[in-house]
Protein backbone atom coordinates (compact mmCIF):
# COMPACT_ATOMS: atom_id res chain seq x y z
CA UNK A 1 0.00 0.00 0.00
CA UNK A 2 1.17 3.42 -0.93
CA UNK A 3 2.20 6.07 1.71
CA UNK A 4 -0.79 8.10 2.08
CA UNK A 5 0.50 11.25 3.93
CA UNK A 6 2.52 12.65 0.91
CA UNK A 7 1.30 15.73 -0.44
CA UNK A 8 -1.25 14.21 -2.84
CA UNK A 9 -2.12 10.11 -3.31
CA UNK A 10 -4.44 8.98 -5.79
CA UNK A 11 -5.35 5.85 -5.56
CA UNK A 12 -7.25 3.55 -8.15
CA UNK A 13 -8.85 7.35 -9.33
CA UNK A 14 -11.98 6.66 -12.12
CA UNK A 15 -14.07 9.18 -13.78
CA UNK A 16 -16.93 8.43 -16.27
CA UNK A 17 -18.65 10.41 -18.21
CA UNK A 18 -21.69 8.05 -19.11
CA UNK A 19 -20.41 5.16 -21.00
CA UNK A 20 -16.42 6.45 -21.47
CA UNK A 21 -14.13 6.19 -18.55
CA UNK A 22 -11.90 8.84 -19.00
CA UNK A 23 -9.83 8.47 -16.11
CA UNK A 24 -9.10 4.84 -15.52
CA UNK A 25 -7.74 3.97 -12.39
CA UNK A 26 -4.95 6.62 -11.87
CA UNK A 27 -2.05 5.81 -9.26
CA UNK A 28 0.07 9.24 -8.40
CA UNK A 29 1.75 9.86 -5.69
CA UNK A 30 2.77 14.04 -5.46
CA UNK A 31 5.56 14.74 -2.72
CA UNK A 32 5.91 18.50 -1.58
CA UNK A 33 8.25 20.88 -3.51
CA UNK A 34 7.55 17.73 -6.24
CA UNK A 35 6.79 19.16 -10.08
CA UNK A 36 4.89 16.37 -12.15
CA UNK A 37 4.03 16.70 -15.72
CA UNK A 38 1.22 14.82 -17.39
CA UNK A 39 1.47 13.89 -21.34
CA UNK A 40 -0.73 12.37 -23.59
CA UNK A 41 -2.39 12.37 -26.54
CA UNK A 42 -5.39 14.98 -26.94
CA UNK A 43 -8.34 13.16 -25.08
CA UNK A 44 -5.96 10.97 -22.90
CA UNK A 45 -7.63 12.55 -20.04
CA UNK A 46 -5.10 14.79 -18.99
CA UNK A 47 -7.59 17.87 -18.22
CA UNK A 48 -10.30 15.71 -16.26
CA UNK A 49 -7.85 14.27 -13.97
CA UNK A 50 -6.67 17.92 -12.78
CA UNK A 51 -10.50 18.82 -12.68
CA UNK A 52 -11.00 15.64 -10.35
CA UNK A 53 -7.62 16.61 -8.22
CA UNK A 54 -9.22 20.16 -8.08
CA UNK A 55 -12.66 18.44 -7.20
CA UNK A 56 -14.64 19.62 -9.67
CA UNK A 57 -15.54 16.55 -11.72
CA UNK A 58 -16.61 14.11 -8.72
CA UNK A 59 -15.13 10.60 -9.06
CA UNK A 60 -16.57 7.04 -9.60
CA UNK A 61 -14.39 5.37 -7.63
CA UNK A 62 -11.09 5.34 -5.52
CA UNK A 63 -9.94 8.02 -3.31
CA UNK A 64 -8.04 11.49 -3.60
CA UNK A 65 -5.70 12.36 -0.48
CA UNK A 66 -4.36 15.41 0.49
CA UNK A 67 -2.28 15.64 3.54
CA UNK A 68 -3.27 12.52 4.45
CA UNK A 69 -6.80 13.42 4.44
CA UNK A 70 -9.34 11.75 1.81
CA UNK A 71 -10.63 14.79 0.39
CA UNK A 72 -12.85 12.83 -2.28
CA UNK A 73 -15.40 10.86 -0.17
CA UNK A 74 -18.72 11.69 -1.69
CA UNK A 75 -20.89 14.14 -0.03
CA UNK A 76 -17.84 16.18 1.34
CA UNK A 77 -18.37 19.74 0.95
CA UNK A 78 -15.19 20.48 -1.73
CA UNK A 79 -14.49 24.36 -1.14
CA UNK A 80 -12.33 23.88 1.93
CA UNK A 81 -10.11 21.69 -0.50
CA UNK A 82 -10.22 23.67 -3.47
CA UNK A 83 -8.64 27.04 -1.85
CA UNK A 84 -5.90 24.79 -0.98
CA UNK A 85 -5.44 23.35 -4.36
CA UNK A 86 -5.02 26.16 -6.90
CA UNK A 87 -6.15 25.63 -10.89
CA UNK A 88 -4.91 27.69 -13.76
CA UNK A 89 -6.41 26.49 -17.07
CA UNK A 90 -6.23 27.13 -20.84
CA UNK A 91 -8.45 29.67 -21.47
CA UNK A 92 -11.16 31.65 -20.29
CA UNK A 93 -9.43 31.83 -16.72
CA UNK A 94 -10.44 35.76 -16.17
CA UNK A 95 -13.16 37.59 -15.28
CA UNK A 96 -13.97 39.69 -18.09
CA UNK A 97 -15.85 42.29 -15.69
CA UNK A 98 -13.34 42.81 -13.17
CA UNK A 99 -9.66 44.46 -13.24
CA UNK A 100 -6.67 42.49 -12.62
CA UNK A 101 -6.85 43.62 -9.29
CA UNK A 102 -10.64 42.99 -8.72
CA UNK A 103 -9.50 39.16 -10.26
CA UNK A 104 -7.01 38.45 -7.56
CA UNK A 105 -8.83 40.09 -4.77
CA UNK A 106 -12.58 38.22 -5.04
CA UNK A 107 -11.42 35.22 -3.70
CA UNK A 108 -9.09 36.30 -0.54
CA UNK A 109 -11.75 38.28 0.99
CA UNK A 110 -14.55 36.16 -0.06
CA UNK A 111 -13.10 32.84 0.80
CA UNK A 112 -10.15 33.75 3.22
CA UNK A 113 -11.71 36.60 4.30
CA UNK A 114 -8.96 38.60 4.23
CA UNK A 115 -9.52 42.24 4.48
CA UNK A 116 -9.61 44.67 1.66
CA UNK A 117 -5.68 46.15 2.31
CA UNK A 118 -4.45 42.68 3.18
CA UNK A 119 -5.31 41.09 0.07
CA UNK A 120 -4.42 43.93 -2.18
CA UNK A 121 -0.62 44.37 -0.34
CA UNK A 122 -0.42 40.58 -1.44
CA UNK A 123 -1.75 41.03 -4.96
CA UNK A 124 0.52 44.03 -5.16
CA UNK A 125 3.63 41.72 -4.12
CA UNK A 126 2.47 39.18 -6.45
CA UNK A 127 1.98 41.15 -9.45
CA UNK A 128 5.19 42.71 -8.85
CA UNK A 129 7.35 39.48 -8.65
CA UNK A 130 5.75 38.27 -11.60
CA UNK A 131 6.21 41.67 -13.84
CA UNK A 132 2.41 42.82 -14.00
CA UNK A 133 2.97 45.79 -11.40
CA UNK A 134 1.76 48.27 -14.22
CA UNK A 135 -1.49 46.04 -15.37
CA UNK A 136 -3.39 45.71 -11.66
CA UNK A 137 -6.19 48.53 -12.75
CA UNK A 138 -6.34 46.80 -16.60
CA UNK A 139 -9.33 44.61 -17.57
CA UNK A 140 -8.26 41.23 -18.94
CA UNK A 141 -9.50 42.22 -22.84
CA UNK A 142 -6.85 44.67 -22.67
CA UNK A 143 -4.25 41.90 -21.97
CA UNK A 144 -2.07 39.64 -24.04
CA UNK A 145 -2.89 35.99 -23.72
CA UNK A 146 0.48 35.47 -21.97
CA UNK A 147 -0.42 38.68 -19.51
CA UNK A 148 -3.55 36.81 -18.83
CA UNK A 149 -2.41 33.65 -17.90
CA UNK A 150 -0.09 35.11 -15.60
CA UNK A 151 -2.45 36.96 -13.92
CA UNK A 152 -4.62 34.13 -13.66
CA UNK A 153 -1.68 31.84 -11.84
CA UNK A 154 -1.31 35.24 -9.87
CA UNK A 155 -5.15 35.00 -9.11
CA UNK A 156 -4.68 31.48 -8.13
CA UNK A 157 -1.31 32.21 -6.03
CA UNK A 158 -3.54 34.67 -4.15
CA UNK A 159 -5.11 32.07 -2.21
CA UNK A 160 -2.15 30.77 -1.20
CA UNK A 161 -2.68 27.13 -2.12
CA UNK A 162 -0.21 24.45 -1.09
CA UNK A 163 -0.44 22.67 -4.74
CA UNK A 164 -0.96 24.20 -8.51
CA UNK A 165 -2.41 22.36 -11.04
CA UNK A 166 -1.89 23.69 -14.65
CA UNK A 167 -3.56 22.62 -17.19
CA UNK A 168 -2.56 23.29 -20.50
CA UNK A 169 -1.93 26.86 -19.51
CA UNK A 170 0.38 27.75 -22.71
CA UNK A 171 -1.45 26.16 -25.54
CA UNK A 172 -4.04 28.83 -26.54
CA UNK A 173 -1.24 31.32 -26.78
CA UNK A 174 1.11 32.24 -29.35
CA UNK A 175 4.38 30.91 -29.44
CA UNK A 176 6.14 33.98 -28.76
CA UNK A 177 3.70 34.26 -25.38
CA UNK A 178 4.84 31.23 -24.49
CA UNK A 179 8.06 31.33 -23.03
CA UNK A 180 7.20 34.39 -20.29
CA UNK A 181 3.98 32.12 -18.76
CA UNK A 182 6.83 29.30 -18.28
CA UNK A 183 9.28 30.93 -17.26
CA UNK A 184 6.96 31.88 -14.02
CA UNK A 185 5.77 28.43 -13.61
CA UNK A 186 9.86 27.81 -13.30
CA UNK A 187 10.12 30.18 -10.77
CA UNK A 188 7.20 28.50 -8.57
CA UNK A 189 9.09 25.22 -8.89
CA UNK A 190 12.09 27.04 -7.29
CA UNK A 191 10.17 28.44 -4.76
CA UNK A 192 9.12 24.80 -3.95
CA UNK A 193 5.50 25.18 -4.90
CA UNK A 194 4.06 21.42 -5.64
CA UNK A 195 2.67 21.38 -8.93
CA UNK A 196 0.93 19.12 -11.28
CA UNK A 197 1.33 20.16 -14.81
CA UNK A 198 -0.76 19.00 -18.27
CA UNK A 199 1.27 20.39 -20.97
CA UNK A 200 2.05 19.87 -25.21
CA UNK A 201 5.72 21.77 -24.04
CA UNK A 202 7.72 18.59 -24.17
CA UNK A 203 10.93 20.35 -24.08
CA UNK A 204 9.99 22.63 -20.89
CA UNK A 205 8.29 19.27 -19.35
CA UNK A 206 11.78 17.51 -19.65
CA UNK A 207 13.65 20.66 -18.24
CA UNK A 208 12.15 21.32 -15.51
CA UNK A 209 9.88 17.80 -14.41
CA UNK A 210 10.97 15.81 -11.17
CA UNK A 211 9.05 13.17 -13.16
CA UNK A 212 6.82 12.74 -16.74
CA UNK A 213 3.58 10.54 -16.48
CA UNK A 214 2.50 9.35 -19.71
CA UNK A 215 -1.55 9.07 -20.34
CA UNK A 216 -2.94 6.96 -22.74
CA UNK A 217 -6.81 6.02 -22.83
CA UNK A 218 -7.31 7.44 -19.09
CA UNK A 219 -4.62 5.59 -17.65
CA UNK A 220 -1.12 6.01 -16.37
CA UNK A 221 1.01 4.04 -18.60
CA UNK A 222 4.57 5.15 -17.64
CA UNK A 223 5.77 7.56 -14.97
CA UNK A 224 9.79 8.44 -15.12
CA UNK A 225 12.47 11.29 -14.51
CA UNK A 226 12.32 13.18 -17.81
CA UNK A 227 15.19 12.00 -18.92
CA UNK A 228 14.42 8.12 -18.84
CA UNK A 229 10.88 8.67 -20.00
CA UNK A 230 12.08 10.97 -23.02
CA UNK A 231 15.47 9.09 -24.38
CA UNK A 232 14.40 5.59 -23.27
CA UNK A 233 10.49 4.87 -22.67
CA UNK A 234 9.48 1.66 -21.66
CA UNK A 235 6.38 1.32 -23.02
CA UNK A 236 6.26 0.81 -27.07
CA UNK A 237 2.84 3.80 -26.64
CA UNK A 238 5.08 6.45 -25.15
CA UNK A 239 7.72 6.02 -27.64
CA UNK A 240 4.98 5.86 -30.36
CA UNK A 241 3.78 8.92 -28.83
CA UNK A 242 6.86 11.06 -28.38
CA UNK A 243 8.02 9.77 -31.86
CA UNK A 244 4.90 11.25 -33.74
CA UNK A 245 5.92 14.74 -32.09
CA UNK A 246 9.33 14.55 -33.03
CA UNK B 1 -7.47 70.99 -39.79
CA UNK B 2 -4.29 70.20 -41.46
CA UNK B 3 -3.73 66.96 -39.27
CA UNK B 4 -6.10 65.27 -40.92
CA UNK B 5 -4.69 62.24 -42.66
CA UNK B 6 -6.16 62.05 -46.63
CA UNK B 7 -8.48 59.12 -45.37
CA UNK B 8 -10.27 60.83 -43.00
CA UNK B 9 -10.50 64.18 -45.03
CA UNK B 10 -12.26 61.46 -47.66
CA UNK B 11 -14.47 59.81 -44.80
CA UNK B 12 -15.52 63.55 -43.81
CA UNK B 13 -16.55 64.50 -47.59
CA UNK B 14 -18.52 60.77 -48.75
CA UNK B 15 -20.06 61.91 -45.09
CA UNK B 16 -21.19 65.85 -46.21
CA UNK B 17 -22.28 64.35 -49.04
CA UNK B 18 -24.53 61.58 -48.27
CA UNK B 19 -26.01 64.06 -45.56
CA UNK B 20 -26.81 66.44 -47.87
CA UNK B 21 -28.66 63.61 -50.58
CA UNK B 22 -30.79 62.44 -47.27
CA UNK B 23 -31.81 66.49 -46.62
CA UNK B 24 -32.73 66.76 -50.00
CA UNK B 25 -34.54 63.50 -50.12
CA UNK B 26 -36.57 64.01 -46.77
CA UNK B 27 -37.15 67.86 -47.59
CA UNK B 28 -38.87 66.40 -51.36
CA UNK B 29 -40.67 63.88 -49.12
CA UNK B 30 -42.27 66.86 -47.00
CA UNK B 31 -43.32 69.21 -49.43
CA UNK B 32 -44.82 66.32 -51.86
CA UNK B 33 -47.26 65.29 -48.45
CA UNK B 34 -47.06 68.95 -47.89
CA UNK B 35 -49.42 69.67 -51.12
CA UNK B 36 -50.95 66.44 -51.72
CA UNK B 37 -52.64 65.71 -48.69
CA UNK B 38 -54.84 68.50 -48.00
CA UNK B 39 -55.35 68.00 -51.80
CA UNK B 40 -58.00 64.43 -50.18
CA UNK B 41 -61.35 65.23 -49.73
CA UNK B 42 -61.55 64.39 -46.18
CA UNK B 43 -58.91 67.06 -45.52
CA UNK B 44 -60.61 69.78 -43.87
CA UNK B 45 -62.91 67.07 -41.61
CA UNK B 46 -59.63 65.44 -40.59
CA UNK B 47 -57.44 68.64 -39.85
CA UNK B 48 -60.25 69.73 -37.45
CA UNK B 49 -60.79 66.51 -35.26
CA UNK B 50 -57.48 65.73 -35.53
CA UNK B 51 -54.69 68.47 -35.59
CA UNK B 52 -56.86 71.29 -34.46
CA UNK B 53 -54.46 73.72 -32.92
CA UNK B 54 -56.69 75.42 -30.85
CA UNK B 55 -58.06 72.35 -28.77
CA UNK B 56 -54.16 71.15 -28.64
CA UNK B 57 -53.28 74.34 -27.21
CA UNK B 58 -56.04 74.07 -24.41
CA UNK B 59 -55.31 70.62 -23.14
CA UNK B 60 -52.21 70.14 -23.82
CA UNK B 61 -50.89 71.05 -20.17
CA UNK B 62 -53.17 68.94 -18.32
CA UNK B 63 -52.38 66.07 -20.50
CA UNK B 64 -48.80 67.14 -19.31
CA UNK B 65 -49.58 66.66 -16.17
CA UNK B 66 -51.43 63.66 -16.32
CA UNK B 67 -48.43 62.15 -18.13
CA UNK B 68 -46.89 62.71 -14.92
CA UNK B 69 -48.47 59.58 -13.44
CA UNK B 70 -47.62 57.43 -16.46
CA UNK B 71 -44.03 58.66 -14.88
CA UNK B 72 -44.85 57.80 -11.75
CA UNK B 73 -46.01 54.89 -12.16
CA UNK B 74 -42.95 53.67 -14.54
CA UNK B 75 -40.85 55.01 -11.74
CA UNK B 76 -42.35 52.37 -9.12
CA UNK B 77 -42.94 49.52 -11.03
CA UNK B 78 -39.50 49.41 -13.05
CA UNK B 79 -37.19 48.54 -9.60
CA UNK B 80 -40.41 46.39 -8.76
CA UNK B 81 -39.96 44.58 -11.91
CA UNK B 82 -36.39 44.08 -11.46
CA UNK B 83 -36.24 43.02 -7.90
CA UNK B 84 -38.88 40.14 -9.24
CA UNK B 85 -37.34 39.15 -12.18
CA UNK B 86 -34.16 38.57 -10.76
CA UNK B 87 -35.46 36.42 -8.28
CA UNK B 88 -37.51 34.34 -10.74
CA UNK B 89 -34.65 34.19 -12.90
CA UNK B 90 -32.68 32.62 -10.37
CA UNK B 91 -35.42 30.27 -8.97
CA UNK B 92 -35.20 28.58 -12.38
CA UNK B 93 -31.65 28.42 -12.45
CA UNK B 94 -31.67 26.10 -9.52
CA UNK B 95 -29.62 22.91 -9.73
CA UNK B 96 -30.31 21.83 -6.25
CA UNK B 97 -32.62 18.59 -6.46
CA UNK B 98 -33.94 19.96 -3.10
CA UNK B 99 -35.10 22.87 -4.28
CA UNK B 100 -36.40 21.66 -7.63
CA UNK B 101 -40.10 23.11 -6.75
CA UNK B 102 -38.47 26.63 -7.25
CA UNK B 103 -37.48 25.39 -10.79
CA UNK B 104 -40.92 24.61 -11.27
CA UNK B 105 -42.45 27.82 -10.03
CA UNK B 106 -39.81 29.51 -11.70
CA UNK B 107 -41.23 27.77 -15.10
CA UNK B 108 -44.70 28.11 -14.39
CA UNK B 109 -44.75 31.90 -13.26
CA UNK B 110 -42.97 32.64 -16.76
CA UNK B 111 -45.50 30.41 -18.89
CA UNK B 112 -48.20 31.75 -17.36
CA UNK B 113 -47.59 35.73 -17.09
CA UNK B 114 -45.85 35.97 -20.37
CA UNK B 115 -48.85 33.72 -22.46
CA UNK B 116 -51.56 36.46 -20.77
CA UNK B 117 -52.13 39.63 -22.91
CA UNK B 118 -50.70 42.08 -20.74
CA UNK B 119 -54.38 43.91 -21.23
CA UNK B 120 -56.33 41.04 -19.61
CA UNK B 121 -54.17 40.79 -17.04
CA UNK B 122 -54.59 44.53 -15.79
CA UNK B 123 -58.82 43.85 -16.52
CA UNK B 124 -58.22 40.97 -14.15
CA UNK B 125 -56.55 42.15 -11.05
CA UNK B 126 -57.92 45.55 -11.61
CA UNK B 127 -61.04 44.78 -11.35
CA UNK B 128 -60.74 41.53 -9.77
CA UNK B 129 -59.30 42.11 -6.67
CA UNK B 130 -60.39 45.49 -5.65
CA UNK B 131 -63.92 43.86 -6.14
CA UNK B 132 -62.89 41.89 -2.86
CA UNK B 133 -64.07 44.85 -1.49
CA UNK B 134 -60.78 45.65 0.90
CA UNK B 135 -60.96 49.08 2.63
CA UNK B 136 -59.32 51.71 1.65
CA UNK B 137 -55.49 51.97 0.53
CA UNK B 138 -55.75 48.53 -0.68
CA UNK B 139 -58.43 49.09 -3.50
CA UNK B 140 -56.51 51.63 -5.32
CA UNK B 141 -56.64 51.30 -8.85
CA UNK B 142 -52.69 52.55 -8.69
CA UNK B 143 -51.64 49.68 -7.05
CA UNK B 144 -53.48 46.85 -8.89
CA UNK B 145 -52.48 48.14 -11.92
CA UNK B 146 -49.20 48.52 -10.71
CA UNK B 147 -49.03 44.85 -9.53
CA UNK B 148 -50.30 43.57 -12.77
CA UNK B 149 -47.55 45.24 -14.75
CA UNK B 150 -45.15 44.07 -12.44
CA UNK B 151 -46.21 40.51 -12.85
CA UNK B 152 -46.13 40.44 -16.64
CA UNK B 153 -42.67 42.29 -17.15
CA UNK B 154 -40.87 40.97 -14.56
CA UNK B 155 -41.88 37.50 -15.88
CA UNK B 156 -40.57 38.86 -19.55
CA UNK B 157 -37.39 40.12 -17.86
CA UNK B 158 -36.57 37.44 -16.02
CA UNK B 159 -36.80 35.12 -19.45
CA UNK B 160 -33.89 37.60 -20.64
CA UNK B 161 -31.66 37.44 -17.42
CA UNK B 162 -32.06 34.04 -17.74
CA UNK B 163 -31.13 33.56 -21.23
CA UNK B 164 -28.01 36.16 -19.58
CA UNK B 165 -27.26 33.65 -17.12
CA UNK B 166 -26.94 30.58 -19.84
CA UNK B 167 -24.97 32.54 -21.84
CA UNK B 168 -22.15 32.89 -19.61
CA UNK B 169 -19.76 30.49 -20.26
CA UNK B 170 -19.38 27.05 -17.82
CA UNK B 171 -15.50 27.75 -17.67
CA UNK B 172 -16.16 30.92 -15.68
CA UNK B 173 -18.22 29.10 -13.46
CA UNK B 174 -15.46 26.45 -13.05
CA UNK B 175 -12.59 29.13 -12.61
CA UNK B 176 -14.71 31.03 -9.90
CA UNK B 177 -15.38 27.57 -8.05
CA UNK B 178 -12.08 26.44 -8.45
CA UNK B 179 -11.03 29.11 -6.13
CA UNK B 180 -13.14 28.05 -3.36
CA UNK B 181 -16.29 30.23 -4.16
CA UNK B 182 -19.53 29.08 -3.02
CA UNK B 183 -22.23 28.90 -5.53
CA UNK B 184 -24.07 32.10 -4.50
CA UNK B 185 -20.95 34.10 -4.51
CA UNK B 186 -20.16 32.99 -7.96
CA UNK B 187 -23.77 33.73 -9.45
CA UNK B 188 -23.66 37.37 -7.35
CA UNK B 189 -19.55 38.12 -8.51
CA UNK B 190 -18.88 36.24 -11.66
CA UNK B 191 -22.34 35.38 -13.52
CA UNK B 192 -24.59 37.56 -12.23
CA UNK B 193 -22.91 41.00 -13.73
CA UNK B 194 -21.45 39.46 -17.05
CA UNK B 195 -25.16 38.02 -17.46
CA UNK B 196 -26.91 41.67 -16.77
CA UNK B 197 -23.83 43.58 -18.85
CA UNK B 198 -25.15 41.74 -21.48
CA UNK B 199 -28.99 41.84 -21.42
CA UNK B 200 -29.14 45.61 -20.67
CA UNK B 201 -29.84 46.45 -24.60
CA UNK B 202 -32.60 43.73 -24.85
CA UNK B 203 -34.00 45.01 -21.02
CA UNK B 204 -33.83 48.54 -22.65
CA UNK B 205 -36.51 47.11 -25.19
CA UNK B 206 -38.81 45.86 -22.32
CA UNK B 207 -38.58 49.08 -20.42
CA UNK B 208 -39.53 51.56 -23.47
CA UNK B 209 -42.61 49.16 -23.97
CA UNK B 210 -43.29 49.08 -20.25
CA UNK B 211 -43.18 52.88 -20.23
CA UNK B 212 -46.18 52.90 -23.03
CA UNK B 213 -48.28 49.67 -21.44
CA UNK B 214 -48.41 52.12 -18.33
CA UNK B 215 -51.38 53.66 -20.52
CA UNK B 216 -53.24 50.22 -20.36
CA UNK B 217 -54.47 51.21 -17.01
CA UNK B 218 -55.92 54.03 -18.15
CA UNK B 219 -59.20 51.04 -18.50
CA UNK B 220 -59.04 50.26 -14.84
CA UNK B 221 -58.79 53.94 -13.66
CA UNK B 222 -55.90 56.12 -12.92
CA UNK B 223 -55.72 59.31 -14.24
CA UNK B 224 -52.86 58.93 -16.45
CA UNK B 225 -52.41 60.41 -19.87
CA UNK B 226 -54.33 58.01 -22.22
CA UNK B 227 -57.28 58.59 -19.74
CA UNK B 228 -57.06 61.92 -19.50
CA UNK B 229 -56.79 62.46 -23.80
CA UNK B 230 -60.08 59.99 -23.45
CA UNK B 231 -61.51 62.66 -21.22
CA UNK B 232 -61.01 65.55 -23.15
CA UNK B 233 -62.22 63.75 -26.52
CA UNK B 234 -65.32 62.81 -24.92
CA UNK B 235 -65.62 66.63 -23.85
CA UNK B 236 -64.83 68.59 -26.74
CA UNK B 237 -65.76 65.73 -29.85
CA UNK B 238 -62.65 66.05 -30.62
CA UNK B 239 -59.51 63.30 -30.98
CA UNK B 240 -56.62 65.90 -30.98
CA UNK B 241 -55.68 65.39 -27.41
CA UNK B 242 -55.31 61.55 -28.55
CA UNK B 243 -52.53 63.06 -31.43
CA UNK B 244 -51.14 65.20 -28.33
CA UNK B 245 -50.73 61.76 -26.47
CA UNK B 246 -48.93 60.23 -28.85
CA UNK B 247 -46.42 62.87 -29.66
CA UNK B 248 -45.89 63.28 -25.72
CA UNK B 249 -45.13 59.66 -25.33
CA UNK B 250 -42.77 60.08 -28.68
CA UNK B 251 -40.84 62.72 -26.76
CA UNK B 252 -39.99 60.02 -24.27
CA UNK B 253 -39.71 56.37 -26.27
CA UNK B 254 -37.87 57.95 -28.94
CA UNK B 255 -34.77 59.06 -27.38
CA UNK B 256 -35.19 55.59 -25.25
CA UNK B 257 -35.15 53.67 -28.81
CA UNK B 258 -31.80 55.06 -30.00
CA UNK B 259 -30.04 54.96 -26.45
CA UNK B 260 -30.77 51.06 -26.34
CA UNK B 261 -29.74 51.08 -30.26
CA UNK B 262 -26.88 52.61 -29.08
CA UNK B 263 -25.84 50.42 -26.15
CA UNK B 264 -26.91 47.41 -28.63
CA UNK B 265 -24.32 48.83 -31.49
CA UNK B 266 -21.95 49.56 -28.84
CA UNK B 267 -22.02 45.81 -27.19
CA UNK B 268 -21.70 44.78 -30.26
CA UNK B 269 -18.42 46.54 -31.07
CA UNK B 270 -16.73 45.00 -28.03
CA UNK B 271 -17.46 41.86 -28.60
CA UNK B 272 -16.18 41.71 -31.52
N1 LIG C 1 -17.89 17.04 -19.48
C1 LIG C 1 -17.63 15.99 -20.29
N2 LIG C 1 -18.62 15.21 -20.72
C2 LIG C 1 -18.37 14.13 -21.53
N3 LIG C 1 -17.16 13.80 -21.96
C3 LIG C 1 -16.12 14.56 -21.57
C4 LIG C 1 -16.31 15.69 -20.73
N4 LIG C 1 -15.09 16.27 -20.51
C5 LIG C 1 -14.21 15.51 -21.18
N5 LIG C 1 -14.82 14.49 -21.83
C6 LIG C 1 -14.17 13.46 -22.62
O1 LIG C 1 -13.12 12.93 -21.85
C7 LIG C 1 -12.01 12.63 -22.66
C8 LIG C 1 -10.76 13.22 -22.05
O2 LIG C 1 -10.86 14.61 -22.08
P1 LIG C 1 -9.74 15.56 -21.47
O3 LIG C 1 -10.19 16.96 -21.70
O4 LIG C 1 -9.47 15.15 -20.08
O5 LIG C 1 -8.51 15.21 -22.38
P2 LIG C 1 -7.09 15.92 -22.42
O6 LIG C 1 -6.07 14.85 -22.22
O7 LIG C 1 -7.05 17.07 -21.51
O8 LIG C 1 -7.02 16.40 -23.91
P3 LIG C 1 -6.38 17.75 -24.51
O9 LIG C 1 -4.93 17.51 -24.64
O10 LIG C 1 -7.06 17.88 -25.85
O11 LIG C 1 -6.73 18.86 -23.58
C9 LIG C 1 -12.32 13.13 -24.05
O12 LIG C 1 -12.64 12.03 -24.87
C10 LIG C 1 -13.50 14.02 -23.85
O13 LIG C 1 -14.34 13.95 -24.97
MG1 LIG D 1 -6.97 19.19 -21.79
Amino acid sequence: MKNRSQKLVLEDVTCRFDELTVCDGINLSVDAGEMVCLIGASGSGKSTLLRCINLLEPIDSGHIWLDGEDISIPGLDPKPYRKRIGIVFQSFNLFPHMTVMQNICLAPTRVLNATVTETHAVAKDLLQRFGLQDKASEYPDRLSGGQQQRVAIVRALAMQPEIMLLDEITSALDPELVGEVLEVVKALKEQNMTIVLATHEMAFAREVADRVCFLDGGKILETAPPEEIFTNPREARTREFLHRLL
Amino acid sequence: MSALSPRKRYEQKERRRSLLIATASLLAVCAALYTLVPKAPGWVAVKRSFFNWAVLEKTFPTLLKAFLWDIAIFAWSLPLIMVLALAIALCRNVKTPALFPLRVFGAFYTDIFRGVPTILLVYLIGFGIPGLGLPRPWNSPYLWGTVALVLTYSAYVAEVLRSGIESVHKSQRAASESLGLTEADTMRFVVLPQAIRRQVPAMMNFIIALQKDVALLSFIGPVELLRQANVYKSLMANFTPYVGAAVIFLCVTIPATRYADYLLAKQHSVRT
